[in-house]
Formats: structure tokens, C-alpha cells, sequence
């Protein structure tokens, strides 16, 4: 087996002191950037890029990536703690990775987080270790009617599956939506709904969004409630982790379900993001009781987790293979290998095997380090809920106000963050859903412009989504989840099938 | 080139002058802006000097990329605007400052900023899928009996790729349908997909893909074949490509890339930077870039340099007028 010959090959490039150093200093470092808000992996990384010019370039993209890594782990704990997701990935964990927190089971949900990432990237790096070259060729498919199919999915599986009310859901994507057209559009090359304002040019920022509406309105509800963090001291043991791993056998399906969503978005350049909530969704869909989802329930935290590092971790190989990055981070770790002079590419395989596959060592090492790391270090995280809410609440602000500015160095988008953190706090009283607006903020763009382009293509003809078989079955699976609900009525009416149909309220 | 010379006299005499502004140097860590995502052109380049400055320890101060590429890059410019007075940024600038505030009517206009130095200039290039006609003529044929829309890749909407596509258009009489991709990478990706049948891709954008025989260059819009004759892919050099006049198709267009500060700098702290790139235009990483990367060598400033984007900047206006982009 060829692949398994250098792949022990790209150990023995990695396992000296200095680059095990390296490792550690790099997860270490990545776990912290993680875990402030809006700092996330990509600043993260980006910071501390030019820490590695000097260094030969597999030190500095294990060090990289390794900081990488840490950041993927270290998104999960605010998200759990504190309900705000650093990462756009980090979101759908929130659902039900929170209300565990609140009910006192924080070591639990972080436990489940953890080990989830570490088979979700191990499921991917496997897959990139025997299957690289046929996934790259299966990624140069993507065309613009193929984007526009898996963001017409993922925007149905949310419309169909959901758990709130239909039409609240249809809502919050459509204000999600309206406010992704804010700044400049690539197709027309035109500024939309700016109203001559310089600061609206950027359009707006996902994460900044995200910030104000998870972070911010959780403040402003807890203040409103009970002026108290709802969180327990949790009593953290071995035990704990043990008790979450015996129990990972029953979630196997849930397990390798997300895995192969993870997988298969990761590898479509710039589908990483989708994954964690179709993960969610179809974990929910597929689940006995979907009612107790969003309630804390822990096949909550594994769907989306695994689904997230499955495509965080697969999201690599359009990046090395073709030099699409499929998320922030690994577009900063592009810039990267471009000044150590390796162009990303179809023959950086080829011409860089050391580089190639000590990269893919490291990832398999990384992970097995970094899950030791991050579990010994759940009690420090946990133990951060027992800090009266006093204390802790301006501290959040005040790393979420750091974060939102961070994110493009600009002092209004503090003001926006305050803003959604009211918008947020006034849809969780009227119970309108924030997942399916914080989707459509940050698939809205690029929905738009490949269905746009799509119809350039092809001279505004509708055909095009079936002009494939892959592309076909892509639209046709979206359509058949948004008419889910009524599909499954009609079955159990004919007596298909013997599911008792969940009543939507 | 008729510049090159003039210009290495006037950064010569610069530098000789230089211990006479030798008074201010940056005390904070300089910021270098790329009005580009991460990965393109002007990111790469950037990353090229971050790395020639550190590596040759030509400041004292490290340098930090920020990318401000939100908005086709509008972001940085506004960016660069506001930041008047500051001498701790610097801009990467590219044909956009001349275009954006045409089509999109961005309220910018790159003399408000301090020009330094022009460092490079970017070539473009006709290239098809290596499946598909092989010369300008049978691409042209091709196009030209396509019934299906003939699609034809690009980044950005009313910018380079766009204005060389309406050009191409005219002096063929073939239609293109125009796709706005995000970046040039996505550009080249699309194109060995075969999700479009062309593209118009600088260089660097299309190097690896060419090298991995999935593209092919079909010729190359400057007056002169490129300089480099060190083989690229098993059989073909840069220099081997030709020029599209050659094939009969008289298109050309160059595009600047050029450093600018914010408005209202001291002399001294212009000088401080002119000395800078000069000598990172000196270095073995911007020697090696250059010719990996098939960039026309240039080191413009002072008056040279503002002649030099009066000039361009006319040009670009009357192709954006004739292309029909400036916004009403």
C-alpha cells in the first residue's frame, strides 16, 4: 500500500523533540485563541504566521496546523460555557452543548465535544490518507449549479427538519438573507443597501453577528432572569469521561452519519460551514424522541462536533490539492505555505511528499495530543461556571467586544455586535429560531452569486440544477427535505410506514 | 520600457540622499493591506515581502498582512483613506484604485494617498482547458459556433477580467458569457472543472494548474512576449507563449503593483518606505517571485512614479468608458 508507506514515512519526518515541542506550543497556543470569541482560529493563525518564517516549512505548517487544531477544540468550550460560538462551525453546537451546561452537566458536554472532534477528524484524516487523490478529482465537479444544490439543501434540511414553526423559521432565514446582501455584490460589481455609508461597504460580518446574537442577548437574558450563570459546580473525574465513552458505542449511527456529512461538505470547497448544522438537523430527524433536541441532550453535541472537524479537518485538501481554502482559517494557512515557496496545487502531492505527508502525520498526531490536552484541561474550563455571574458577565463582554472588533479592526462593528445582541434577545422572547438566520447571514452570499452565475451559465435556464446526475440528485434530495413534514404525512397516511408523525407546532 | 532606467537613476540618487531623512523609522509594528482575499495575487506578494523583510532584517519593526479584501476590495481603500496621517500602513494596490471608484463609484481617489513606489507589473493571459482548442484562432472559432452560452471566467464584476473580456469580444466578434468569481484561484479551478471554457488569469493564478497540464496558455495581452525563458511546465516557458497581437487578436493591458501610504505623511516618513521597497526589490525572494510568478521588474517613485499613474489611470478610464462601466 503506497499511502501507508509514506505516511510512515511523514512520521519519521515528524517525530524528533523539536517538532513534538512545536506541537505542543501550537495546540496549547490554539485552544486559548479558540476560546476568546471572535479572536478564532483564522486571526489566530494569522497572528502568528510570521512566527514561522525562520522555521524550515514542516516545523512551521505542524506548528500551524497544530494551532489549527487547538482552535477546532477550543471552540467547542464557549460555545458549551457561555453560548457563544467562536467559529461559524462551533454554532450548532451551541443548541444543545449549552442547555447541558446550564443543567450542571458542562464536564459531560465538554467530554462529548472533544472526543466527537477527535473521531470526526480521525474519520477525515483517514480518508485524505487513502483517498486524496480521487477526492480532488471529485471536488473539481463543483460548478456553480453544484454549490448552489448544497446550499439549497442545507437551507431546506433546515426549512423541512426543524423543530420550531414553519414559518418562523422562514422568517429568520429571510431577514438573514436580506441583511447578506448588505455591501458589495460580485456579480453585478454594484454596492447594495449601503446607503453611502463607508462602513456598510464590508457588508456584515458573520461573526460579529454571531457574537451579538448568541453571546451578548444570553447576557442580557440571564441579567433579565436570575443574575446567575445557570451552570453547577461540575464535579469533573475521570468518571465523567469514561461514562461518556462507554456510551459512545449507542451513537455510532449519529457518529458515522455526521462523520460522512463532514466528509463529503469539507471536500466541496467552501461547504465546511454547512456541515455542523446538517449534522445537527438529520441527527435530529432520525432521532426517537427529536423533541428532547435543543434541551441538552448529548447526541446534540456529538452530530454537529463530528460533522464540524470531519469537514474542518477535510477542508485541508481542496487546499493543498487545488488552493481552495475551505474555511478562513485554512485560507490564512494557504498564505502561509505560499511564502515557504510550496504552491498549493495538484502537484504539491507530487513534488513535496515530505511536506505532504508529514503535514498528514501531524494531523493524526495533533489530534491524539490535542484530545489528551483539552480533556486534563476540562476541569480548568468547567470550573470557570462556578465564578459568580458578576464576575464572569463583563469579563464575557468584554471578550466578546475584543473579539468583534479583532475581527476586522473596526470600532463599529462593536456597535453591531450590541445591536444583534438586541436583536437576538427580542427573537429568543418571540421565540423566532436565530440558526436558520445566522445560516442564511453566512451561506446567503454565496447561494446567491452561484445561483446568479448558474444562470449565466446557462442562459437562464432552470434545467441546469438536473443537467447531472450529481447536481440532479443534490436538488432533488433539497426538495424532497423541505417538503419533508408533508411527504411523511402522506406515507403514514398510506400506511408506509409505521412512524408516528411529529406533530409541528 | 522606456522607464526602468530613469527610475533606477532616481531611487539611486534617492537612496545617496537617504542619510539626510535618516530621522524617522517605524516604532510600531507596520501594517501591509491587501485589498484581496487570502490567496490571491496582491495576498501572495505581500507575504512575499513580509517574509524578504524579516528575512534580510531590512526594519526593525515586523510587518503584519492584513487583508482587507471585503467589498471587491473597496474595504481596504476606505480603510487606507481614513487612515490619514498614520505611517504605519501600507497599501498593495493594484489597477483597482482606478476602477472601483468608476464602476462602483466608491468615494476614493488614489491621490488623496501617498504614492512610494511602483514594484511590479502583472501580466494577463488568454487560457482554455487543455482539452479544448488549441491557438487563438480555433478558441475563436470555437466560440463563435458555440450555442450554448461560451462561458468565460473571471474575478470581480466591471474590473481587469471583465474589461479584457468586452475587449476580446470586439476584436473577435465572439460572445462571452462573463462569470464574477470571488478569486482568480476559483477562477483556475473552474476552468479545469470545465465549468467554463476560459479565463483570463494573471500568471500566478494559473501557474500550478498549467504546470500540472490542465490548462493551457493561449497568449499573453502585452506588446512583448514575457522575458522568462526557463522552462515552466516539461515543454513550455513563460516566453513561449505569445502574444495575442501575434494571433491576430490586438488586445493588451498591463496592471500596476504599486505602494502607497496613507494621505498626509511626512517626506521623511515617505523616504523611510521608498528606501524599504527598493531594497526588498533587491532581495533574492522578490528576484525569485518575480520570475516564478512572470511580474514585469519595475521600481517607479517620486514624479516618475505619479506621471506614471496619471497615465495609467487615463488609460483605464477610457477602457472602462468604452467597455461601458462607469457608473452614471
Amino acid at each position: 500500500m503506497e499511502a501507508f508507506g509514506l505516511l510512515l514515512h511523514g512520521f519519521a519526518v515528524l517525530l524528533t523533540w523539536k517538532t513534538l515541542v512545536l506541537m505542543m506550543v501550537g495546540l496549547v497556543l490554539g485552544i486559548f485563541v479558540g476560546v476568546l470569541p471572535g479572536l478564532g482560529g483564522p486571526n489566530g493563525v494569522a497572528i502568528l504566521l510570521p512566527l514561522t518564517f525562520t522555521m524550515d516549512p514542516t516545523s512551521a505548517i505542524v506548528m500551524l496546523s497544530c494551532i489549527y487544531w487547538g482552535a477546532l477544540f477550543g471552540g467547542a468550550i464557549t460555545s458549551i460555557l457561555f453560548n457563544i460560538p467562536g467559529e461559524a462551525w462551533s454554532v450548532a453546537t451551541t443548541f444543545d452543548g449549552y442547555p447541558m451546561a446550564q443543567q450542571g452537566r458542562a464536564a459531560e458536554a465538554l467530554t462529548a465535544a472533544f472526543t466527537s472532534s477527535f473521531i470526526g477528524s480521525l474519520v477525515a484524516v483517514l480518508l485524505i490518507t487513502f483517498l486524496a487523490p480521487m477526492i480532488s478529482s471529485f471536488a473539481l465537479k463543483f460548478g456553480p449549479p453544484e454549490f448552489f444544490a448544497v446550499y439549497l439543501l442545507t437551507f431546506c434540511s433546515f426549512v423541512g427538519l426543524g423543530r420550531e414553526a414553519k414559518h418562523k423559521t422562514v422568517i429568520s432565514m429571510s431577514l438573514g438573507l436580506l441583511l447578506a446582501g448588505v455591501g458589495m455584490d460580485t456579480v453585478s460589481g454594484q454596492l447594495r443597501m449601503t446607503f453611502g455609508s463607508a462602513e456598510l461597504l464590508r457588508g456584515i460580518n458573520f461573526l460579529v453577528a454571531v457574537i451579538g446574537l448568541f453571546g451578548i442577548s444570553e447576557i442580557l437574558l440571564t441579567m433579565e432572569e436570575r443574575l446567575a450563570l445557570r451552570g453547577h459546580a461540575a464535579s469533573i473525574s475521570l468518571r465523567v469521561v469514561l461514562g461518556v465513552w462507554k456510551d459512545l458505542p449507542k451513537y455510532w449511527v449519529t457518529l458515522l452519519r455526521s462523520s460522512f456529512i463532514g466528509c463529503w461538505l469539507g471536500i466541496t470547497p467552501g461547504g465546511a460551514i454547512a456541515a455542523s448544522f446538517m449534522g445537527y438537523n438529520l441527527a435530529k430527524r432520525f432521532a426517537k424522541e427529536p423533541e428532547s433536541f435543543g434541551k441538552g441532550r448529548i447526541e446534540g453535541v456529538f452530530a454537529p462536533e463530528t460533522a464540524a472537524h470531519a469537514s474542518g479537518t477535510s477542508a485541508l485538501l481542496p487546499m493543498l490539492a487545488l488552493g481552495i481554502p475551505g474555511s478562513g482559517t485554512a485560507a490564512i494557512l494557504l498564505g502561509g505555505l505560499m511564502v515557504w515557496g510550496l504552491n498549493p496545487g495538484p502537484l504539491l502531492f507530487v513534488e513535496h511528499k515530505d511536506f505532504v505527508w508529514g503535514l498528514i502525520a501531524s494531523m493524526y498526531l495533533g489530534n491524539v495530543v490535542g484530545l489528551v490536552l483539552v480533556l486534563t484541561t476540562v476541569p480548568i474550563f468547567a470550573s470557570i461556571l462556578r465564578v459568580p455571574f458578576a464576575a464572569v458577565a463583563p469579563m464575557i463582554v468584554v471578550s466578546c467586544a475584543i473579539g468583534a472588533y479583532a475581527i476586522q479592526n473596526a470600532m463599529f462593528d462593536i456597535w453591531l455586535m450590541l445591536g444583534f445582541g438586541v436583536v437576538g434577545y427580542v427573537f429568543k422572547k418571540i421565540g423566532i429560531p436565530l440558526a436558520p438566520f445566522t445560516l442564511a447571514l453566512v451561506l446567503g452570499n454565496r447561494a446567491e452569486d452561484a445561483f446568479r452565475l448558474s444562470m449565466i451559465g446557462s442562459g437562464g435556464d432552470l434545467k441546469v440544477f438536473w443537467s447531472n446526475g450529481l447536481v440532479g440528485s443534490i436538488t432533488t434530495l433539497a426538495i424532497v427535505l423541505l417538503f419533508w413534514p408533508v411527504i411523511d404525512g402522506l406515507l403514514a397516511r398510506v400506511g408506509w410506514t409505521q412512524r408516528t408523525r411529529t406533530t409541528s407546532p | 520600457m522606456r522607464i526602468p532606467l530613469k527610475a533606477v537613476g532616481a531611487a539611486t540618487a534617492l537612496l545617496l540622499s537617504a542619510p539626510a531623512f535618516a530621522g524617522w523609522e517605524p516604532t510600531k509594528p507596520v501594517e501591509i493591506v491587501v485589498a484581496a482575499g487570502a490567496g490571491g495575487a496582491s495576498d501572495q506578494m505581500a507575504r512575499m515581502m513580509q517574509a524578504a523583510i524579516q528575512k534580510n532584517n531590512l526594519m526593525k519593526q515586523p510587518m503584519v498582512v492584513s487583508l482587507k479584501g471585503g467589498a471587491s476590495g473597496a474595504e481596504a481603500l476606505m480603510y487606507m483613506k481614513s487612515s490619514e496621517g498614520d505611517p504605519n500602513k501600507v497599501l498593495i494596490a493594484y489597477s483597482l484604485i482606478y476602477m472601483l471608484p468608476l464602476s462602483a463609484k466608491i468615494p476614493f481617489n488614489w491621490r488623496e494617498l501617498t504614492p512610494v513606489s511602483v514594484i511590479a507589473l502583472d501580466q494577463f493571459v488568454l487560457w482554455d482547458n487543455s482539452a479544448g482548442p488549441k491557438t487563438v484562432k480555433e478558441f475563436v472559432a470555437a466560440a463563435k459556433a458555440a450555442s450554448a452560452p461560451f462561458k468565460m471566467g473571471g474575478t470581480g464584476s466591471k474590473r481587469e477580467d471583465h474589461v479584457l473580456t468586452v475587449f476580446l469580444e470586439q476584436k473577435t466578434g465572439a460572445k462571452f458569457s462573463y462569470l464574477p468569481y470571488k478569486s482568480g484561484g476559483e477562477a483556475a479551478t473552474q476552468l479545469v472543472g470545465n465549468h467554463t471554457e476560459s479565463n483570463v488569469n494573471n500568471p500566478s493564478e494559473n501557474l500550478e494548474v498549467w504546470r500540472a497540464g490542465q490548462v493551457r496558455p493561449l497568449c499573453v495581452f502585452d506588446k512583448e512576449r514575457i522575458s522568462y525563458t526557463t522552462k515552466v511546465t516539461d515543454t513550455q516557458s513563460w516566453g513561449d507563449i505569445p502574444t495575442c497581437k501575434e494571433e491576430g487578436v490586438d488586445v493588451q493591458y498591463l496592471m500596476l503593483r504599486a505602494m502607497f501610504l496613507p494621505g498626509k505623511v511626512t517626506p521623511e516618513q515617505q523616504a523611510f518606505y521608498v528606501e524599504l521597497f527598493h531594497k526588498v526589490t533587491q532581495t533574492a525572494e522578490y528576484k525569485d517571485y518575480m520570475e516564478k510568478q512572470a511580474l514585469k521588474p519595475i521600481f517607479l517613485t517620486g514624479k516618475d512614479m505619479v506621471q506614471f499613474l496619471e497615465e495609467d489611470d487615463a488609460t483605464n478610464k477610457s477602457l472602462m468608458t468604452e467597455a461601458g462601466f462607469v457608473a452614471k
